[in-house]
């Protein structure tokens, strides 16, 4: 039954070929199919193996089997080995598993891409790597499977890569990963330095006899290794950008798997971490638990639904390295197992929502998701019970654990340990809520418009009455003139008429009749004017109510901007009289009818809700009976780890973490259903902005940074190449073979050296036949 | 006259004169070329073509002849053919793990240079000289002769200045004189290095001089100063052909201004004349002093391969970048070289061949996209995935080959080397080994700005990978990929070579013997023998 360890990387390497040479000839869906039968196979040959080493005992579950010699060069021996034990078996199991899930998943999601068979080839590419970092009998093994993941998460994170920001987040996962990736390798070297091999047995033999100062320099070597997969400070950086992928690839690869690989490997090696310096391993457990708070500090803050379960996803890391810090070997895989289970979960929820929301992943607009997407919402709720460390849930009992390890650890420095870890409990509660709240609680928000949207609306609405009081200015100014116009002309015909009068008055007889006419015509020109400028008059007089109205308008718009009247919490916002100038995204979101998404994307969505509710039982408290991950994995595990805290303490301590999962969410309710707070108290913009170091680290790489590596290049071109030129100018100076040889005549010299070269052969052979 | 040239051979046990066919066939060939009229473009070609198709399937016949359990050098005539007997020069070739992939290396690559890229003028010329340059490369690799080395690696300046002047692009004049010059400058010193080492060695020993590499490194009669200062005539020779820093100017002109025939030799198998000159002529002819200098040249190498790695980040033109990548490729080899670790000198020889696999094939790719939209400058590209999937995966893969991508033939050379070096000298290797957050920093942005992104005008146009270039990229391909996979063929073939190197550096040097593994564990391999003397 072991045999079948064979078959399961070779199915996805299989499929991974055959995509390769078929895919686009099979095409959409049935490239999708196929990788998904690979992995799925995968899965079945994964358990026919498990069930192989159920029949073996105790210690003869560890089994090496050998595929090919791989880099045998002098004293180094590097086999293409699978390391069977129960340690890689658990891994097995559950990278399959999950990964066949997320394939007939994806088979939905990536409906309609027109890459749809490549991205099934990284996929199964993916999972492949994947199978050989855990299966692999060695570090090399693993460290190929270890850069074949960073570069299928590469390929897949830049998938869409017509999008620059999601070609920069590939690029940024690669190299931050590869700065890990050094540590691993020279952790490699230094292994195969002192002990005069790389594989895991020999390493796991020889610990025992290594000095503190090799154990802790492989066990710190290999952990910036960690840092860099696991996503813990500083390397973390990389992770929340790689949410630019598709989203079954971050609930694959940046939540489930491939994240989980640095505290896989030093749990692997965990027989050196426990003969490294306390000191080290310790630093290991800060590191872990203080990313663990650090992250969740942020997911507290984000809009983005993914962005949040990233930061988790950083946090949880955090918890699973304190737990290989603190030496609990079995508490970290169970949690790694576990929070497989739900943040594949909640991020293939994710997806779901973002595939029913029309590709929108901003949760101010979501809200009462549950009633339009009804199995998404309620198996989103299980993983967020799970995540939040509400029992019966999975993700209680392994928090717990690791809880408990940390406090167990011993002293002062234990239970600060743990304090950290339960307050990043009660956060990770807390911001989990939200995301549940804002997305599937309320009422629906997607047609409504956002505090942006509005603040644009109120913007239009005054500029529209500002250009109406413009163009009434304009008017009345044009009024005015016709007014003024008129009015002239009016007085000139009255100094007419007066005149014509006057005239007049000093006549008699002809003349008198003429005069009489003048000023009848006159008259008539008076009475044309007067007709004029009457109009004149009322238009001015309207143009000038009109300008006056215009300005009350835009005073009123004004004051009405900035008296709108402030919005109860968690009520809509109401652009009130600007309503029309919402900006038209807000009228087709409203178009827009969420709605659940098909049966591949379901199907996953239920069997990992159940594995959420139900993984517990791998290893329960209660009695050594129900310890059942810890039997098994038992013999990967060289140091027997016993937890001397009594039963009251553990009770209480359990008690502790109830709590701190219930405040959370009863904060969350607080803030996010009843509305008693205002969220912005919490969602502080420097949460938002991951306390800067993102952007700390952004601005040092572009600036003295570049400037560094622009210094070196100058360096080179002008000093370096300088030098050489100069010198070249100097000899041409000095003398004349050396400038006509300068002079272009080198060609000449060329075939000298050419001519002279035959001469010379010529005359060899010449003496060698006579 | 050829006749008995090959009759010479012929009398050894392999029965034919491979080796000396090797030679022979391409100065046969361009000979032939340089005698067909002008004007006959596909005689021309086709002479080309056949010249080195014979002369590769002559490298792999030499490669499947060899015996890989084997240390020492094979397929030699029984009795050299003795050119000059008063002076000890001879006609003596031999081929040994060191020596046989590089001439795979050159058999493989000068078929495939000459199908991929067609000249734009003077063809007849053209192809004389890239198949005559192919005789010398393969002089430099099969003699065991210090003056037919001398001769050979003079020889192959010439073709070149002439391809990277005649055929070049922009600036190849002076790309051309300053690579002419910078050589011979390195060169001129090596020949009063090698005719000290000729005429020292008979006066210390009293007997006839000798050119022969092989009587001259097992005698080692040169005092231990003289020994010094001659390392260092050759090791300038060599570091300017490498390119070590900070002699290595030269390289990213010519490079970047040879036509993509050009670089794809330049790159593939002329570099490697150095990295083996350091093998073949600095350990092995004077191990003493290749010890001594070994500190020097290692830091010189990890200079190269940040240097390098930095200087290739910031440059604007994609051939330049590739360029640049070499010297940090080639800080590799050399770091490995001097670790003096039978790890680390497998994976140099090794790097050597995957080095020539990877930058080969992204000079042909930078080539042909140059073809297609005209210019190199990385601004100008943009979105190329876009239009052209098929050449940017092929483009990707040898990306991830020259980043050192495990599972690529890349990374078991640069593994090998670290790992070596860091028996060696475990910071130095730690130093080094940043080199590969570099590569992958200064290749994903290029890939990044030429391949993803919107595309835009003619970027959104560009060609596809044709079918006949496909099927020139396709060996390579294959090799990048097998080596990666399964380098055990090659590793075993090395091997011997370098233990037997090795071992004769301890035998030579007195107070120095191999930096190994501590081995806690009892081994139950005992694959690696440490016996040594077979040749003494």
């Amino acid at each position: 039954m072991v045999d079948f360890i064979y078959l399961v990387p070779l199915l996805p390497l299989l499929g991974f070929g055959a995509i390769l040479l078929f895919g686009r000839r099979l095409g959409e869906p049935a490239a999708g199919w196929l990788a998904t039968g690979a992995v799925g196979g995968s899965f079945v040959a994964s358990v026919l193996v498990w069930i192989g080493l159920l029949a073996e005992d105790g210690h003869d579950r560890v089994v090496t089997k050998t595929v090919f010699e791989w880099v045998p060069v002098g004293d180094l021996s590097v086999d293409v080995g699978f390391l069977v034990d129960p340690l890689s078996v658990a891994m097995i199991l559950f990278v399959t598993g999950i990964g066949a899930l997320i394939h007939l998943y994806s088979i939905a999601y990536m409906h309609g891409d027109e890459n749809f068979s490549k991205f099934f080839l990284y996929m199964n590419l993916f999972v492949f790597s994947m199978l050989m970092l855990v299966l692999g009998d060695n570090l090399l093994l693993t460290f190929l499977g270890w850069e074949g993941v960073g570069a299928c998460s590469y390929f897949l994170i830049s998938f869409w890569f017509q999008d620059e920001a999601n070609a920069t987040a590939g690029k940024k996962a690669f190299v931050t990963n590869r700065v890990g990736d050094w540590g691993f390798m020279v952790a490699t070297f230094l292994c195969f330095a002192t002990i005069g091999s790389i594989n895991y047995l020999d390493i796991a033999d020889a610990a025992p006899q290594l000095s503190t100062n090799v154990a802790t320099g492989i066990a710190l070597l290999l952990f910036i290794g960690a840092m860099g997969k696991s996503a813990q400070f500083p390397l973390y950086l990389w992770l929340p950008d790689a949410m630019a992928g598709p989203t079954p690839v971050s609930a694959l690869i940046h939540a489930a798997t491939m994240v989980t690989s640095g505290v896989y490997l030093l749990t692997r090696v965990n027989a050196v971490l426990e003969n490294a310096a306390g000191g080290a391993t310790n630093l290991i457990a800060w590191v872990g638990v203080g990313t663990a708070l650090y992250a969740a500090t942020i997911a507290v803050a984000q809009n983005d639904i993914k962005k949040v379960l990233a930061y988790s996803t950083v946090s949880q890391l955090g918890y699973m390295v304190l737990a290989v810090g603190v030496g609990a070997y079995v508490p970290a895989i169970f949690h790694m197992i576990t929070h497989a289970f739900f943040k594949a979960l909640l991020f293939l929820g994710s997806g779901s929502v973002i595939h029913g929301m029309d590709n929108d992943q901003d949760m101010r607009r979501y809200g009462g998701l549950r009633a339009l997407m009804p199995i998404t919402g309620a198996t989103f709720i299980i993983g967020w019970l799970a995540i939040a460390g509400v029992p019966p849930f999975a993700g209680f009992w392994s928090k717990d654990e690791i809880l408990l390890s940390a406090w167990d650890s011993g002293g002062l420095n234990g239970q600060l340990l743990w304090l950290v870890g339960l307050i990043t409990a009660l956060l990770t509660a807390f911001y989990m809520s939200r995301q549940v709240f804002m997305t599937f609680f309320g009422r629906n928000r997607f047609a409504e418009p956002d505090a942006s949207e509005v603040d644009q609306a109120w913007e239009d609405f005054v500029a529209a009455a500002e250009s109406d009081l413009v163009d009434a200015d304009a008017a009345l100014a044009t009024a005015t003139t016709e007014h003024d116009t008129a009015s002239a002309a009016l007085i000139e015909a009255e100094n007419a008429f007066g005149d014509a009068k006057l005239a007049m008055a000093g006549t008699a007889g002809e003349e008198r009749d003429a005069a009489a006419a003048a000023v009848k015509a006159a008259e008539d020109a008076l009475a044309a004017a007067q007709a004029k400028a009457a109009p004149a008059v009322t238009a001015f007089e309207t143009a000038t109510a009109a300008a006056q109205e215009a300005r009350t308008a835009v005073d009123s718009a004004r004051s009405a901007r900035s008296s709108q009247p402030a919005v109860e919490l968690g009520e809509p916002l109401d652009a009130g009289e600007a309503t029309e100038y919402l900006p038209v995204a807000v009228a087709e979101r409203a178009e827009h009818h969420p709605h659940e998404s098909p049966w591949q994307m379901t199907t996953p969505l239920i069997v990992l809700a159940a594995l959420s509710v139900v993984g517990g039982v791998l290893n329960l408290p209660f009695t050594k009976g129900l310890h059942f991950l810890e039997h098994w994995l038992e013999p990967a595990l060289y140091h027997e780890h016993v937890i001397s805290a009594g039963a009251g303490t553990k009770f209480l301590l359990a008690i502790l973490a109830i709590m701190a999962g219930v405040v959370g969410i009863a904060a969350a309710v607080a803030v996010y259903i009843s509305h008693d707070r205002d969220p912005a108290t919490i969602e502080r913009p420097i949460l938002a902005n991951a306390w800067g170091y993102d952007a700390a680290v952004s601005n040092f790489m572009g600036g003295p940074g570049r400037r560094l590596f622009d210094a070196i290049t100058w360096f080179d071109a002008t000093i370096i190449d300088g030098a050489v030129n100069g010198a070249a100018s100097l000899a041409r100076g000095t003398g004349g073979i050396v400038r006509r040889v300068q002079t272009g005549l080198v060609r000449t010299y060329a075939l000298g050296i050419a001519v002279g070269a035959v001469a010379l052969l010529l005359w060899f052979l010449s003496r060698s036949v006579s | 006259m050829f006749a008995d040239l090959l009759a010479a051979e012929a009398g050894a046990a392999a029965g034919f004169p491979t080796l000396t066919m090797l030679i022979v066939v391409p100065a046969l060939g361009a000979l032939l070329i340089a005698l067909t009229p002008k004007g006959r473009v596909e005689a021309h070609r086709l002479l080309a073509v056949l010249a080195t198709t014979i002369t590769g399937a002559a490298s792999v016949w030499v490669l499947l002849d060899f015996d890989g359990s084997e240390g020492g050098f094979q397929m030699r005539s029984a009795d050299p053919q003795v050119w000059i007997e008063g002076l000890g020069i001879s006609w003596d070739l031999g081929v040994d793990g060191i020596s046989l992939f590089l001439i795979v290396l050159t058999g493989f690559l000068f078929p495939l240079a000459i199908l991929g890229v067609k000249p734009e003028h003077d063809d007849k010329a053209y192809y004389a000289w890239l198949v005559v340059l192919e005789a010398g490369v393969m002089g430099v690799f099969l003699t065991m002769d210090l003056f037919f080395f001398f001769v050979f690696f003079e020889i192959v300046l010439v073709p070149m200045y002439f391809l990277i002047g005649n055929w070049g692009h922009g600036n190849r004049k002076y790309a051309a004189t300053k690579f002419f010059l910078y050589t011979m400058f390195g060169s001129a010193l090596m020949l009063v290095g090698i005719l000290a080492t000729v005429f020292l060695t008979a006066s210390a020993t009293g007997n006839d001089p000798t050119f022969n590499i092989v009587t001259l490194a097992e005698t080692q009669a040169l005092s231990m100063t003289a020994g010094r200062w001659i390392f260092l005539s050759f090791a300038l020779a060599f570091a300017v052909k490498v390119p070590i820093f900070p002699v290595h100017t030269w390289l990213p002109d010519a490079h970047t201004e040879a036509p993509t025939a050009g670089s794809v030799i330049l790159a593939g198998v002329m570099l490697k004349l150095g990295t083996y000159g350091f093998l073949r002529f600095g350990l092995y002819m004077f191990p003493e002093a290749a010890v001594w200098f070994a500190p020097v040249m290692m830091v010189l190498g990890t200079v190269g391969i940040i240097y390098g790695a930095v200087a290739a980040t910031m440059q604007k033109d994609l051939k330049r970048l590739v360029a640049y990548s070499s010297v940090a490729h080639l800080g590799f080899i050399v770091l490995g070289t001097f670790a003096i670790t039978t790890e680390a000198l497998t994976g140099s020889v090794m790097q050597m061949v995957n080095h020539g696999l990877s930058t080969g094939a992204l000079f042909f790719l930078v080539g042909w996209m140059y073809e297609r939209r005209h210019t190199r400058e990385i601004a100008a590209l943009g979105g190329l995935q876009k239009a052209a999937p098929v050449f940017a995966a092929a483009f990707t893969l040898v990306m991830l080959s020259s980043v050192g991508l495990p599972g690529l033939n890349g990374f078991v050379g640069e593994f090998l080397i670290l790992l070596g070096a860091f028996v060696a000298s475990p910071w130095i290797a730690s130093i080094a080994a940043t080199g590969v957050i570099l590569a992958a920093l200064y290749l994903l942005w290029a890939y990044q700005r030429v391949f993803h992104g919107p595309a835009e005008g003619e970027n959104a146009e560009m060609a596809e990978l044709k079918v006949s270039e496909g099927l020139v990229l396709l060996p390579m391909l294959v090799l990048i990929v097998f080596l990666g996979v399964y380098p055990k063929p090659m590793l075993e073939r090395i091997e011997p070579a370098v233990e037997e190197l090795v071992s004769h550096v301890e035998l030579h040097v007195p107070d120095w013997s191999e930096p190994t593994a501590d081995v806690i564990l009892p081994s139950d391999d005992d694959h690696h023998s440490d016996d040594d003397g077979e040749d003494h």
